[in-house]
């Protein structure tokens, strides 16, 4: 009689499915996983163990390279946590201008993980789809910041600057013919917000368009439905957060349970899922882009309604303008004192959490007094998610492991920081 | 103060008595010291206690307090010899009394929507450890891994304390305060050996802004329960 033995497969981590670099060492029994071993770890980059030796504020930017799908939101926690310590107000507007922002980035994320994941398991259109709505998005991340995706927008006290009065726009090229270009600019011949504004009414058809291609899809059923199932109890073992743990029918979202910034005064809903199962998880976050959709709406009409200051005047926090630097000294020696040595932070320690659009993204701050940050830890959302991994495809196909990678939302540059 | 926090605080001390120390935080937050040996007990208690039912461990971290309170730049030395940053790095001053290594662990009640942070010191430097936490919170597993890999703490009845971050075979616990930011080696692929190798870091250690405690009366402690945020 042959021998019959377990086979171990390497999976990643140049893998199209691993979403990154993750390696996966996969112990099969013909084509069922008996056991999977995720090795993490290869985009490690110290980004906390750096932060120790920068500024507080050398560090925003390094805050949208953790989660590089999610930008704003990572800042979001880093800044709350500084700000906590600190004790600064924030004004409302920039507060709403967060808020606005957040959501823009979880439609971002929702998009970048519907697409990616539609294409993991054979769905080609919807990741076209998809990644023709984020690139408004973007437009709005440029608009704002400069630059398409690691924004280094929020600062402590409020936002870096107001909302821009007019759009970047195209410009035809021998790619892109006048006609073309034209188009594309007819949105973005007014403000932001009417760009935004514009946007949000487009955007609750571009989700049904996603839908007809997948919700009632055969095929997209039977790779989903029953597929990494998770009770309650077992996603809150786990630690699970987010769509993770709302996809198996907790309603609980830091938004609504612990709402920060102006997320108390805002109308929205929750999303839950029933099953706990890829598919559940699939409804949960469409769903949660329609909710942003409402949430960003609402935002843009107070904005356009309430103009103000959109970050603290608190001349240890924030640079002081331009204008006033040329005529004034005390201007001038804070604006030298922040950019060279920074501000210092109250000794203590806190912990400081957002609702992300993969689950709760915390950042656990210590500070000594210095300038610098005793020690910085990120709470990623995905880390958690990825441990459980192993126990969520154990059973399962081969073919279902993608599945699973892509449910989970994993982004490597938070997994591994 | 905020008062769902000291209600939470009244409930906690009136299950654990003396067993939890409770920490200076800010109002908004709850923060205990608990020792490594009723870590587990702890734990537990507060997972399961119909009231408390704080079943979802958040997070994990290290926390390497070798150099906290340390400062690298004293103002009143640099300037006397002329110009220069000053920079010590070894540094100066120190306000850590106590063990070096701890684990501090955020936990959620979802049911009763409350946080809690327990922070548990190691009490060896040289073989630090702590009970594991694994049995009571699946999602320990990687976290504690992490805190073992960056910081050096082992983690008992942890059932597979391997690296997690780092690359295979690596030295030290890179998170660890005397660890050099740079590190300690490089490497470069070897045309010759046809391999890549592995070689002392080339990079010399400096310091862009050095670290530096500035006494602040803004936020003196008589004047910390005004904070807008509070």
């Amino acid at each position: 009689m042959a021998e019959i033995r377990n086979f171990t497969l390497n999976f990643g981590p140049q893998h199209p499915a691993a979403h990154g670099v993750l390696r996966l060492v996969l112990e099969m029994d013909g084509e069922t996983i008996q056991k999977a071993d995720p090795h993490v770890g290869l985009l490690h980059r110290g980004t906390e163990k750096l932060a120790e030796s920068k500024p507080f504020n050398q560090s925003i930017g390094y805050m949208d390279r953790l989660d590089y799908v999610s930008m704003m939101c990572n800042e979001h926690a880093y800044v709350l946590a500084i700000e906590k310590l600190l004790g600064v107000p924030v004004p409302v507007r920039a507060q709403y201008i967060r808020v606005m922002f957040d959501e823009i980035t979880r439609i971002l994320n929702h998009l970048m993980w519907l697409g990616s994941h539609g294409l993991d398991i054979g769905a080609m259109t919807v990741f076209l789809f998809a990644f023709r709505e984020r690139e408004d998005l973007m437009d709005c991340y440029e608009a704002v910041s400069g630059a398409r995706m690691h924004a280094t927008y929020y600062r402590p006290g409020g936002v870096y600057r107001d909302l821009p009065d007019s759009m970047p726009k195209y410009q035809s090229s021998r790619w892109r013919s006048k006609k073309d270009a034209d188009r594309l600019n007819e949105a973005r011949s007014g403000s932001l917000l009417d760009f935004i504004e514009d946007f949000t009414r487009r955007f609750p058809g571009c989700v049904d368009e996603y839908e007809t291609l997948l919700t009632d899809n055969r095929i997209w059923k039977q790779r989903t439905v029953n597929i990494g199932v998770v009770s309650p109890e077992r996603a809150m073992q786990l630690g699970f957060t987010g769509p993770m743990l709302r996809g198996s029918g907790v309603a609980w979202d830091l938004r609504k349970a612990q709402p920060y910034e102006v997320y108390a005064e805002l109308d929205f809903d929750i999303p839950v899922g029933v099953g706990g199962d890829c598919y559940d998880r699939y409804l949960v976050r469409i769903e949660e882009m329609r909710q942003s959709n409402r949430i960003i709406q609402q935002c843009v009409a107070w904005l356009r309604a309430n103009p103000g200051p959109v970050i603290v005047d608190d001349r240890k926090v924030r640079p002081p303008r331009r204008e006033e630097m040329k005529g004034d000294m005390e201007s001038l020696i804070h604006h030298f004192k922040l950019f060279t040595e920074g501000y210092c932070v109250p000794e203590g320690e806190t912990y400081a959490a957002v609702e992300a659009p993969k689950g709760e993204f915390g950042v656990y701050l210590v500070s000594d007094g210095a300038n610098k940050p005793y020690r910085l830890k990120c709470r990623a959302p995905g880390f958690a998610h990825l441990s459980a991994l192993g126990e969520m495809v154990e059973g399962h196909m081969l073919a279902d492991v993608v599945a699973v990678i892509g449910t989970q939302d994993i982004v490597f540059g938070e997994v591994d920081r | 103060m905020s008062v769902h926090v000291e209600t939470l605080a009244t409930l906690i001390q009136a299950k654990f008595g003396q067993t939890l120390t409770r920490r200076a935080s800010l109002p908004v937050d709850l923060s205990y010291d608990v020792s490594p040996e009723h870590l587990l007990q702890v734990v537990s208690t507060l997972r399961d206690d119909p009231e408390l039912r704080f079943q979802i461990l958040i997070d994990v971290a290290g926390v390497d307090y070798l150099d906290y309170g340390r400062s690298e730049w004293r103002t009143t030395d640099s300037s006397s010899s002329g110009f220069g940053r000053g920079v010590n790095r070894a540094g100066a001053g120190g306000s850590h009394a106590g063990s070096r290594f701890a684990a501090v662990y955020q936990l959620l009640s979802v049911a009763k929507n409350e946080r809690v942070t327990l922070r548990a010191f190691c009490a060896s430097v040289d073989e630090p450890s702590l009970p594991s936490l694994v049995a009571l919170h699946a999602g320990a597993n990687w976290f504690e891994r992490e805190a073992f890999d960056l910081f050096g703490i082992l983690f008992h009845g942890h059932p597979d304390l391997r690296r997690i971050l780092t690359d295979y075979g690596f030295i030290g616990h890179p998170f660890r305060k005397d660890f050099p930011l740079e590190g300690n080696v490089e490497v470069r692929y070897d045309e010759a050996k046809g391999r890549v190798v592995y070689e002392p870091v080339q990079i010399t250690p400096r310091t862009l802004v050095p670290r530096v405690i500035r006494d602040d009366n803004r936020y003196e402690a008589a004047l910390k329960d005004g904070r807008p945020n509070g």
